[in-house]
């Protein structure tokens, strides 16, 4: 199989498929995202329990701490990169995220709304009492 | 020791299933004795049962699909004669097994016929189109085919073994859930289609990264022919919605079998969410099976009329729109269940916007026709047919996307009109348009004309007189899967819908006897040059059927419709009568793998069906150690000698050459 893939229009690398790196880059690589990924995950839980900053930032902290969590994971450990070997891989990342986005908005948009002109059971019992 | 599974599951009251059921057994029986007696058991283990080659899955899969036709459409069959009979009486059929035969009807033509038809018509076609040997994951491909048949095994022993669900083809809760169906059914609805959606997802993973990663020299994305652009379109919908149902059954049955509330109507579940996720996934799923057939069109009809696709680049952009629209109007499956005007009116909008990549598509296959040199052959009678039809069903669609007209036409006979004249206009012409196309690539004869053009005017004329009234009955208000009726009114219609169903299958045994007439005269509808129809891809290019490795030299391409260039190249030029260097050709080795898996994973679904906690348990090993022995392997490919290469690819050249030589001639 390996002879027949005449691959056209550069080289295309997979996720996770490293370029040409000695092992201590890739080490160095792998321990440069784990520490930021724990240090960002230390952050929030620190963030979600505390008084040191105005309470109603720390919703708004944790999807950013999420968010760069999100990335910490594409960058170190998936390997996205925007040079022309990762086209195929931003695509498809976007094309998922369009995805998500659509699926996941348009359920909370819709079932606010379902909620709204027709609230589920439990919610009429509450209603009444 | 066995669950939930004693004797009172085999319905020996109910004589219909009991019969079909042991007529099934006993030709299984009987086709499983003649194989084994006349010693083509190991040639079937060998070459096709544990086979990677994508062909032969791709064959496998569309003869999946045409047994599972003949049995979602023996249900048709009989829905259509109970809703003549049944009025103002009970009609043949009892309400229990009326409810059963419209949820399995809609599951196994979905799941299991239209699916797989247009996965193993992708299957067949699409590494050849790309001009390279095989698929990306060979073995997973495998695997994918054998799950998705172990899906309508599950769904065939409901009908002796237990029930099917009475719920409808989506199993909508709370009539799915634990309290309202506590029998088997909805368990075999949901674990058929989770084995088998794992299948699908597998199938979808492989395509999408076949055309992304595999294509032959020179082949640039916008050089691909149609048929792979919807391809990747549709593969990628699958990768993207497939999650969506897994998800959605699994959360059901978590309701079901661990007292989980998701969908249930106390202790804070939500019954409309599952409406909401179902069709998430259930809209994409209709344009994963119609983007294939818009690709199939597009190939038949520029090869039949002897022109260049018009508008290759709008008719890409119109796939991919398509592909990213599919995603934002789900809603429109349930607009009278009470979001309010402002959700309404977006999904509407978006509804009616889809129409408009599709009516671009039209438009380029009419322009396609037009001032070209029309063959109507078979493949081509279907596209028109197909145009016609799917125009008509369109316009249906675009009328029930609009909110207002919905709610006078939710769940009548009108919608069930509407999609069938969507699904079998669109999917199902189109699949057989690519069946009588590719029939001669995969098996090297051509199909009988004559049966063929029977075949599609008694389809095509059946289907308008079984559909049209549909659309009639449910203007007069009939709501759709009504078991029995008192409205004289309605009675004609189903009449005449009966009569249209009885043209259907006409339609049918025309088919079958078209494959049986072209088997026995296949000497005289042999094709010795690869390329009966003047074709204009890749897969023309190679002898028919194909050699394994598909082509003895990965072609270059120039140009979009490469085969086509190749050709008129050749007949200015002449072949260059020099011997190419053949070298030495890898292939991947056969696995059992892919039937091994699931041969365990039907085990485990009957078992977790019943309830037999021992026997999931094995089958769950069974599974996960034939993965393990796999991933495990040294050898994976063997070498095919430059010799027997050169051998093969001689012949097929020689052939060739005489064909150029005649076409010069005239």
């Amino acid at each position: 199989m390996s002879d027949q893939t005449h691959i056209p229009a550069g080289h295309d690398l997979a996720p996770g498929e490293e370029e040409q790196h000695s092992v201590g880059e890739r080490i160095l690589g792998y321990v440069v995202g784990l520490v930021l990924a724990l240090l960002l995950t230390a952050t929030s839980f620190f963030i979600a329990g505390t008084d040191l900053v105005w309470q109603p930032s720390i919703p708004v902290a944790l999807i950013v701490l999420a968010i760069a969590q999100m990335g910490v994971h594409l960058v170190f450990f998936l390997h996205i990169t925007t040079g022309p070997d990762n086209t195929n891989n931003v695509l498809a990342l976007a094309f998922g995220l369009l995805v998500v986005f659509l699926v996941v908005g348009g359920t909370v948009w819709i079932m606010s709304h379902l909620n709204g002109n027709m609230p589920p059971m439990d919610q009429i019992m509450r209603m009444r009492t | 020791m066995l669950g939930k599974l004693d004797w009172s599951a085999i319905p020996f009251d109910q004589p219909i299933p009991l019969v079909a059921g042991a007529v099934v057994l006993v030709a299984i029986l009987a086709v499983l004795i003649w194989v084994v007696v006349k010693g083509h058991l190991p040639y079937l283990w060998h070459e096709w049962i544990t086979s990677v080659d994508h062909k032969r899955i791709g064959v496998m899969y569309i003869l999946l699909a045409s047994v599972m036709l003949l049995r979602g459409g023996s249900d048709a069959i009989m829905m259509r004669i109970q809703q003549a009979v049944a009025y103002q009486s009970q009609g043949y059929l009892p309400p229990e097994h009326y409810n059963q035969i419209f949820s399995a009807h809609g599951t196994i033509m979905i799941f299991f016929v239209a699916m797989p038809f247009v996965i193993g018509l992708m299957n067949l076609v699409v590494p050849l189109q790309l001009g390279v040997r095989d698929v990306a994951f060979p073995t997973l491909n495998s695997v994918g085919f054998w799950l998705t048949a172990t899906g309508a095994l599950l769904v065939n022993i409901s009908l002796v073994v237990g029930e099917f669900a009475r719920t409808g083809w989506l199993a909508f809760p709370p009539l799915s859930g634990l309290s309202y169906s506590p029998g088997v059914g909805v368990d075999y609805y949901a674990w058929s289609l989770q084995i088998s959606g794992v299948g699908t997802l597998v199938a979808g993973i492989n395509l999408v990264t076949t055309v992304l990663k595999l294509r032959t020299r020179g082949m640039n994305y916008l050089r691909m022919p149609m048929f792979c652009w919807t391809t990747l379109a549709s593969n990628l919908l699958i990768v993207a919605a497939f999650p969506i149902l897994t998800a959605t059954l699994a959360m059901l049955l978590l309701d079901r079998y661990l007292g989980f509330h998701f969908f249930t109507n106390e202790a804070g579940g939500n019954v409309m969410m599952f409406m909401n996720l179902i069709w998430a996934w259930g809209h994409p799923e209709v344009y994963i099976l119609v983007l294939p057939a818009f690709g199939i069109f597009s190939e038949v009809v520029s090869t039949f009329s002897g022109k260049a696709l018009f508008g290759y680049r709008s008719m890409v952009l119109a796939t991919m729109a398509i592909c990213v629209v599919s995603f934002m109007v789900w809603l429109h499956h349930f607009f009278t269940m009470g979001a309010g005007p402002d959700v309404n009116a977006i999904f509407g909008i978006a509804s009616m916007i889809i129409a408009i990549p599709t009516g671009v598509k039209i438009y380029n296959w009419l322009f396609t026709m037009y001032g070209g040199r029309i063959r109507f052959a078979t493949p081509m009678l279907w596209s028109v047919g197909f145009m016609v039809t799917f125009i008509i069903g369109g316009l249906t669609g675009v009328l029930v996307a609009v909110p207002p007209a919905d709610f006078m036409l939710h769940n009548s006979m009108f919608l069930v009109a509407h999609f069938h004249n969507v699904i079998i206009g669109g999917v199902l012409f189109g699949a057989f348009a690519g069946f009588e196309y590719w029939f001669p690539k995969a098996f090297g004869f051509r199909l009988d004309e004559r049966w063929g053009k029977a075949a599609f005017w008694f389809t095509f004329t059946g289907f308008y007189v079984t559909f049209m009234p549909l659309y009639i009955a449910g203007m007069l208000g009939m709501t759709r899967r009504l078991q029995h009726y008192d409205v004289a009114a309605w009675r004609p219609w189903m009449i005449v819908a009966a009569v249209g169903m009885a043209v259907l299958t006409i339609g049918v045994i025309c088919q079958i006897m078209q494959l049986v007439v072209s088997i026995r005269n296949r000497e005289a509808l042999r094709d010795r040059t690869g390329d009966p129809w003047d074709g204009r891809s890749l897969e023309w290019a190679t002898s028919s059927p194909p050699p394994v490795f598909n082509f003895a030299f990965n072609p270059d391409v120039r140009g979009e419709d490469a085969y086509w260039d190749m050709k008129i190249h050749a007949r200015q030029q002449s072949f260059e009568h020099e011997e190419p260097e053949y070298q030495d050709i890898e292939m991947p080795r056969n696995s059992p793998t892919g039937f091994v898996c699931a041969f365990f994973a039907s085990i485990m679904g009957f078992a977790l069906i019943w309830h037999i906690w021992w026997m999931v348990i094995l089958g769950g090993i069974g599974a996960f150690a034939t993965f393990v022995v796999f991933a495990w392997r040294d050898h994976d490919e063997y070498v095919i000698p430059a010799a027997e290469v050169a051998h093969i690819d001689r012949v097929n050249l020689e052939e060739r050459r005489s064909l150029v030589s005649m076409a010069g001639a005239v």
